[in-house]
């Protein structure tokens, strides 16, 4: 339960709190930077190559700026979407399938009402995405507040189904027969791709994940539902004697916060792809769970780390082309950054 | 014509059930000793690498088995300086040590990619191979399946039987009291930790060597998952992890032989049996047996001070 006290702990507003919190955030991620270096020093690359090249071209250049906030849209929303069921010390380790099923959703809306006007179809879209996510999500929440499932397996079982369900329409009913083999849907209408900007790849989901962030900050510092749920996250059992509906918050906060991973994979689907096509996600769903982790439930501290992640990612493409290594070893970085987190002083827990 | 069905069927699930067995008396040595570890698929896929990367330059597939369980127990051993000695939360160490697993095993991995291996031999039991019914069925296997099953009776009898398995399942239980019994509860987790690693590694090994016979990045597919389900489903005892294991292995092979006969189900709606099959049985049994799991799983020991 120790766990459950430090997600729930209120954090001080005071700007030397958050001076001090991100002095040792860039202190950690300095540290990690560090461990990989040796790890590609190991296996014979040049780390300082490494970095150059990921910083030079994700920061050195406007365009590669935007795509770091491209990257940031779906990692944002991915993150609040396993810190607001944390509240609650429950864990959601299944955005990535949460991610998937919104996409599947929101294609099926962009697919089949193609005809309607983008005033009404983006709303349409988006409404899909979150209720896909989030339906998904309610599996797990509806198993763990029943006492069968804990969410953590389930969330992850349900993450390869997920994938697979993806797969299933996009190599069968789905599959676009002008496409010739390639596996993917029919494109879009225009009316189904959300407005992008200033002629980079930056869409209007940053505006859903912007809102996010504040939907998540007002409503655990300004509601009674967010009281209620510090009460829960703090003591289950007294929550409960006191007459707080558990179950309810848990299928509650599944239920948004795999809507929330719905809608990022809603605007990643419809503004970054123009169609259901695989591999939509390098891990968005699993790196938002890092990013929550990190921030451990603060919503400045999800963005600083969202963009920290963020060039990550974006990273992982630039590695592989210019480093010749397989573009999942910025798995490794991650986790290291999660080891230093969790490996300092009574680390997250 | 409804023979070679069944017997595809079985040896199939014989085959697919081995490496989950291994997984799951992974799984199973670790959260008897109070250690939920969701980093298990990380270490299938070390041991998947590091045995098929032992196996192709050496071209010895027993030498890549021991490379793997030796890989997989090392790389369990950091997991354990996370969560015993430094304290930290296991579900979270887990996942980092999975995300570890597969970017490492893919950096490994990488000049691997497409080359293929002669992989571990059938061992032809004589005589009884030759029997007309059960001879292709049950005397037809690699080395590591037919070890699989002592080993699993070898785990049980050294956790039910002997004065560390005693110890073990009390820091399980509760690690103060075994504390104040004068055991030193985080040596004993190293230890099950230790053997626990091997045991993944080595059915990452089954998984590259003896199956597939070749190396693909996360080619694990979510078997470490589907391990921590089953030791749910089998109650945390490694003799009724044999049987978890071969029903689910009967899963995989059903999907692989409905799509050998060309049924016409979509092959991806097959593959999600195993996972479906998981979350059903857990949600039958899982909330029943909750109260079957090891007192402190998942708890970190504060120490004494």
């Amino acid at each position: 339960m120790a766990e459950a006290r430090k997600w729930a702990t209120p954090v001080p507003g005071q700007w030397g709190f958050r001076l001090r919190m991100l002095g040792r955030f860039c202190g950690l991620f300095g540290v990690a930077l560090a461990a990989f270096a040796i790890v590609l020093l190991i296996f014979g690359k040049n780390p300082i190559k490494a970095y150059v090249d990921l910083f030079a071209n994700t920061l050195g250049s406007a365009y590669g700026f935007s795509e770091v906030l491209v990257k940031m849209i779906p990692l944002t929303l991915a993150a609040v979407a396993v810190a607001l069921p944390a509240r609650i010390w429950l864990i959601n380790v299944g955005g990535e399938g949460q991610f998937h099923i919104g996409a599947l959703f929101a294609a099926w809306g962009a697919l089949n009402f193609g005809g309607l006007p983008a005033w009404l179809l983006i709303p349409w879209i988006s409404f899909l995405g979150f209720l896909g996510g989030g339906l998904w999500a309610l599996i797990s929440g509806f198993l763990r507040a029943r006492g069968w499932v804990s969410e953590t397996i389930s969330t992850l079982l349900l993450n390869y189904v997920a994938i697979l369900l993806m797969s299933f329409f996009i190599f069968g009913p789905w599959k676009d027969p002008e496409s010739a083999n390639y596996p993917q849907s029919a494109p879009f209408a225009e009316a189904a791709v959300l407005p992008l900007f200033f002629g980079t790849r930056v869409h209007m989901g940053l505006f859903y994940s912007l809102a996010a962030l504040i939907f998540f900050h007002l409503i655990l510092s300004r509601t009674r539902w967010g009281l209620e749920m510090r009460a829960i996250g703090a003591n289950a059992e007294a929550a409960r004697r006191s007459g707080i509906p558990i179950g309810r918050y848990i299928m509650m906060l599944m239920f948004i916060g795999g809507g929330l991973a719905g809608l990022a994979g809603m605007a990643e689907v419809s503004a970054i792809h123009g169609q259901l096509r695989p591999s939509l996600s390098p891990g968005y769903g699993y790196i938002g769970f890092l990013i929550s982790w990190m921030a451990m439930g603060n919503a400045l501290g999800m963005m600083a780390a969202a963009f920290l992640l963020a060039i990550i990612t974006a990273g992982g493409d630039i590695l592989q082309m210019t480093l010749r290594i397989p573009g999942s070893v910025v798995n490794i970085l991650m986790a290291i950054i999660l080891f230093v987190i969790l490996a300092r002083k009574g680390g997250g827990s | 014509m409804i023979e070679p069905i069944l017997t595809g069927l079985l040896v199939g699930s014989i085959h697919s059930g081995t490496p989950l067995l291994y997984a799951t008396l992974s799984e199973v040595m670790s959260e008897r000793a109070g250690i939920v570890n969701l980093g298990l698929e990380g270490i299938m896929l070390m041991g998947a690498v590091v045995g098929f990367a032992t196996t192709a330059l050496t071209g010895n597939a027993g030498l890549g088995v021991l490379a793997a369980a030796l890989a997989g127990g090392l790389f369990n051993l950091f997991f354990g300086f996370l969560v015993i000695t430094r304290r930290a939360n296991q579900l979270a160490s887990g996942l980092a040590m999975m995300f570890c697993g597969v970017g490492l095993s893919a950096l490994l991995g990488v000049s691997f990619v497409g080359s293929k291996i002669k992989g571990l031999d059938e061992i032809r039991i004589p005589y009884l191979s030759d029997l007309p019914f059960a001879g292709p069925m049950f005397f037809n296997y690699d080395i590591l399946v037919y070890l699989a099953g002592p080993i699993a009776v070898l785990i049980w009898w050294m956790l039910f039987s002997t004065r560390w398995g005693l110890t073990l399942r009390a820091v399980g239980e509760n690690p103060s009291a075994a504390f104040a019994a004068g055991k030193n509860p985080y040596f004993v987790q190293y230890q099950a930790l230790f053997i626990a690693g091997m045991l993944g590694g080595m059915a990452g090994a089954h998984l590259s060597i003896a199956l597939a016979k070749t190396w693909q990045e996360w080619m694990t597919a979510g078997r470490g998952f589907i391990a921590v389900a089953l030791v749910i489903f089998s109650k945390w005892h490694p003799l009724r992890a044999v049987f978890g294991s071969l029903l689910f292995g009967g899963a995989i092979a059903l999907q692989l032989q409905m799509q050998a006969w060309g049924v016409p189900i979509s092959p991806f709606l097959l593959d999600m049996l195993p996972y479906l099959l998981s979350l059903g049985v857990l949600a039958v049994w899982g909330g029943a047996r909750r109260f079957e799991a090891p007192g402190s799983l998942g708890r970190v020991f504060q120490g004494t001070e």
